[in-house]
């Protein structure tokens, strides 16, 4: 049961990467996105990371997404050339080294331990619980999330500096 | 039960999709999405190991990247809002001022 859950979502996930690489629009590149970042969120709750799966539907489909659509349709560029076909003799070069990269994925895949996730001990203050990655971000791990603020203070005023227009 | 190394397999396969639109995708956008892809693919190998290994860590890094993620996606838009004021023009071959 839980195998199925995992392979319908998995191809949820792969068949909507494909589709932003198969999109010529960004528009539809950018929708498909967000099925995979879906998946990708039911995913973390069968890993028990309730919060990382709120916060990946709150952060990046909702504000991180919505910055790109908005984007997209501000610009109105049009969508991707077809590619210009240079360096045609890398192309079978590139056939070795595909296959070398999957037997090394296959390799280090099968060797990986099977262990098994450890059982449910503290109810709803266990690893993945909003109680815990509160805990961890306000007593351990305090410096990186100070730092994380200022991050994204500067983001903000990186962003206003480069979009602004320069005669004005 | 799912075993550890599905969730590093979808991993891998979701990080290779994202690098092979990097290389393939003339739009700045679109080369951004992948990379977007890319980071996703990373925090699910996070969350899967501390998931499976019941160590908080993991997921506080998946945090942390999360915010960078959005940092990123606000400069590196209006990076390409400016470009495209500039140049008219997203597609990564037409930004060549650098090349000798």
């Amino acid at each position: 049961m839980e195998k199925a859950l995992f392979i319908v979502l998995a191809v949820i996930a792969v068949a909507s990467a494909l589709n932003i690489l198969l999109q010529r629009n960004p528009l539809y590149s950018a929708l498909s996105f967000i099925g995979t970042l879906a998946a990708l969120s039911a995913l973390y709750i069968t890993l028990r990371a309730h919060f990382i799966a709120a916060i990946q539907i709150i952060v990046y489909a909702g504000a991180i997404m919505v910055l790109f659509v908005f984007v997209i349709m501000l610009l109105n560029a049009p969508g991707d050339q077809p590619r210009v076909d240079k360096q045609k003799g890398l192309r079978y070069l590139a056939i070795p080294f595909a296959g070398a990269l999957i037997a090394e994925a296959f390799y280090v895949i099968r060797s990986v331990k099977p262990i098994s996730m450890p059982a449910l001990i503290d109810g709803d203050r266990g690893v993945g619980s909003t109680w815990s990655i509160g805990t961890g971000l306000f007593t351990q791990y305090l410096l990186p999330f100070e730092v994380t603020s200022v991050l994204i203070l500067m983001a903000i005023v990186g962003a206003m500096v480069l979009a602004k227009r320069e005669n004005d | 039960m799912i075993p550890l190394s599905w969730y590093l397999g979808l991993s891998a396969v979701l990080f290779t999709i994202g690098a092979v639109g990097v290389s393939i995708k003339r739009n700045a956008i679109s080369i951004f999405l992948c990379i977007e892809l890319m980071l996703n693919a990373a925090n699910l190998t996070l969350v899967a190991f501390s998931g499976f290994f019941g160590d908080l860590s993991g997921q506080l890094f998946v945090f942390i990247v999360m915010t960078v993620a959005a940092a990123e996606a606000a400069v590196g838009l209006a990076i390409i809002i400016s470009v495209f004021r500039n140049r008219e023009s997203l597609n990564v071959d037409d930004l060549d001022a650098l090349k000798l």
